[in-house]
């Protein structure tokens, strides 16, 4: 359990984190989620201990990171942006020292160590030298540091960055793995991976924090009003002629791609399902549609939304504010 | 504190840096070592080693510039700083694994005197009070060192203004002949003292008005003692500067064969203070 109150980090007169106030429950993968330079990298930087916040608090497990770091910070693993690697050491050098500097006992060391190494797959290269390693092989030495000894905590800073596709896969897939015990944060840029993987997105802009919610209902905040979108082989005047008097149905956009096929993106009044109607229609004026889906908002749309504009849509400052009183409520 | 010493320690040798500062003063001593002793017959290792001196001018540097600096380039303080270690075990660690590198030729240099005493008469007492006096300077050194370190992120930087600060110690007693005695240069140089702690003292804590009083006490009570009675002021410049020639503790053993008690203790309170900097001076850096 991470309790963040009320952070704020100031860089002289820049404010790289602003009143970040949240807090993070045992068992799940927290994904942080921001445009470059929000204060991602800074904020996860404060809760391992690693800067002191201008104020607030961080709390791992009830001990405040700055007052008992000792403590507080054995209950973390953190893989920063730039893996911490020495170059000069064999990879198994490096974890034995991770291990030790970790307070892992004695006799337990060999054996976390190797199954961390079997974890992220390189026990095949625990003897070259770091320096001699590609950009994923070393990502996956720091993501072993991270995970070694297996504390409660893992927090990592855009773990995938570097990797190719096949890596990538298989470090969310190690993600999910951990999740099952441990709380995972994870910042990325990366969208899909997010939403792939994460239980729980904090989106974070300009060092605020804009949104905290599943991603499921992020979509589904946003998206007041539904789309759908339909392939027929007709004229784009004849399917408009088609929807135009339905009811049900905001607006209608046309396109023909370069098959020749037309395309109509239609907007739904809110609340309106309108996808059997439109099959009937078309059924009945003898027009098959090739293609007929709903499109949700994406997260994309979300982040976009959140992360571009000034003010934060009102549908998400009410949702946070609800949550935060939520949380109060829970602490006291 | 010992995985950080042991991992330090390593890759002093594994870096060949360890290995080039033992067997550069090995060999500079030996060649010292054949020419006085050897050849010429003067029955005090002391005297050699006083030559040997010169080489920590470039030596100490050379394993200090990387303690700080390059974590701090590479990032893997992060690793040092978000693990369940105090940061002074940190700082001490690193310190205890120079302060071994330092000691690794000394323990070589406790054979020579024996090779002397082989062949006629030596005088093993001083001999090994000068080596042990010579360890403990070289430790003194790499406190500074350290802590330069610690304040940048080049390890040139760090090379450069370790050797520059060494140099200057070195060549102490020249400059020190330069400076007046008379008192009203005495307040002019405790009055920049007293200006320099208040600067550091606002550097430090940012706060105007602790700092400013921090000032203004200083310079009052120095210009009031000054009114009253300057006989106070006279020769203090030399007087308090001349501490700062550090070698001179170990030239008094070397030449003079006296030992200066005083002086041991202000070695260790020197490295005392320039660790508890270097701990201070990363703690600013994770608040600024």
């Amino acid at each position: 359990m991470i309790e963040v109150r009320n952070l704020v980090k100031k860089y002289g007169t820049h404010l790289a984190v602003d009143h970040l106030d949240f807090t993070m429950r045992s068992g799940r993968i927290y994904g942080f989620l921001g445009p470059n330079g929000a204060g991602k990298s800074t904020t996860m930087n404060i809760m391992t201990g690693y800067l002191g916040a201008t104020e607030g608090e961080v709390l791992i497990d009830g001990h405040d990171i700055l007052k008992e770091p000792e403590k507080a910070k054995r209950h973390i693993g953190y893989l920063p942006e730039q893996p911490p690697l020495y170059l000069d050491m064999t990879v198994r050098e490096y974890l034995e020292f991770a291990a030790e500097l970790k307070g892992i006992a004695r006799e337990k060391r060999k054996e976390q160590i190797t199954e961390a190494e079997k974890l992220v797959k390189i026990k095949d290269t625990e003897h070259r030298l770091i320096k001699n390693l590609s950009k994923g092989y070393r990502q996956r030495v720091g993501l072993a540091q991270a995970v070694l000894g297996f504390p409660e905590i893992i927090i990592l800073d855009e773990p995938t960055v570097g990797l190719d596709p096949k890596q990538i896969i298989e470090i969310r897939n190690l993600i999910r793995g951990l999740a099952r015990k441990h709380t995972v944060i994870l910042s990325s840029h990366i969208l899909a991976e997010v939403r792939e993987v994460c239980d729980h997105i904090l989106i974070i802009s300009r060092g605020r924090l804009v949104a905290s919610d599943t991603p499921e209902n992020l979509e589904k905040m946003l998206g007041e009003h539904d789309q759908i979108e339909l392939e027929t082989d007709a004229q784009p005047s004849q399917v408009r002629l088609i929807l135009k008097n339905m009811p049900g149905i905001e607006s209608v956009e046309t396109r023909t791609d370069s098959a020749g096929k037309t395309w109509a993106k239609i907007t739904e009044k809110k609340g309106e399902d309108v996808r059997e109607s439109v099959f009937r229609v078309f059924a009945g004026a003898q027009i098959p549609l090739l293609t007929l889906k709903a499109t949700g908002t994406t997260l994309e749309d979300v982040f976009m939304e959140l992360t571009q504009k000034d003010t934060v849509p009102k549908a998400f400052s009410d949702k946070t504010k609800r949550e935060e009183a939520e949380n109060d409520a829970g602490s006291v | 504190m010992l995985a950080v010493y042991k991992r330090e320690l390593r890759s002093y040798f594994q870096s060949m840096v360890g290995c080039v500062f033992v067997a550069f003063l090995i060999a500079f001593t030996g060649i010292y070592f054949m020419a006085y002793n050897m050849t010429a017959g003067y029955p005090y290792f002391s005297y050699t080693l006083s030559g040997s001196l010169i080489v920590f001018l470039v030596g100490i540097p050379l394993i200090t510039m990387r303690s700080f600096s390059e974590e701090r380039k590479n990032k893997t303080d992060q690793l040092l700083f978000t693990a369940p270690v105090s940061l002074w075990k940190v700082v001490a660690g690193k310190y205890f694994a120079m302060a071994t590198v330092i000691a690794i030729p000394n323990v070589i240099f406790c054979i020579f005197p024996l090779i002397i005493m082989s062949q006629g008469t030596a005088y093993l007492t001083v001999d090994y009070i000068s080596i042990g006096i010579f360890f403990l300077l070289g430790c003194v050194y790499a406190a500074i060192g350290m802590f330069l370190s610690s304040l940048t992120e080049s390890q040139i930087i760090a090379f450069i203004s370790t050797f520059g600060i060494l140099l200057v110690l070195y060549l102490w007693d020249g400059i020190l002949s330069m400076l007046p005695s008379s008192s009203i240069s005495g307040l002019a140089g405790v009055l920049i003292l007293v200006a320099a702690s208040a600067l550091y003292c606002w550097h430090m804590t940012g706060n105007g008005v602790i700092s400013g009083g921090v000032g203004a006490a200083g310079a009052a009570a120095a210009v009031i003692v000054y009114i009253v009675m300057p006989e106070v002021y006279e020769n203090l410049l030399t007087d308090l500067l001349g501490r700062m020639a550090l070698a001179d503790v170990f030239t008094s053993v070397t030449s003079n064969s006296i030992v200066d008690v005083t002086g041991i203790a202000l070695y260790l309170s020197i490295i005392a203070v320039f660790v508890f900097l270097t701990i201070q001076s990363i703690q600013k850096r994770r608040w600024s």
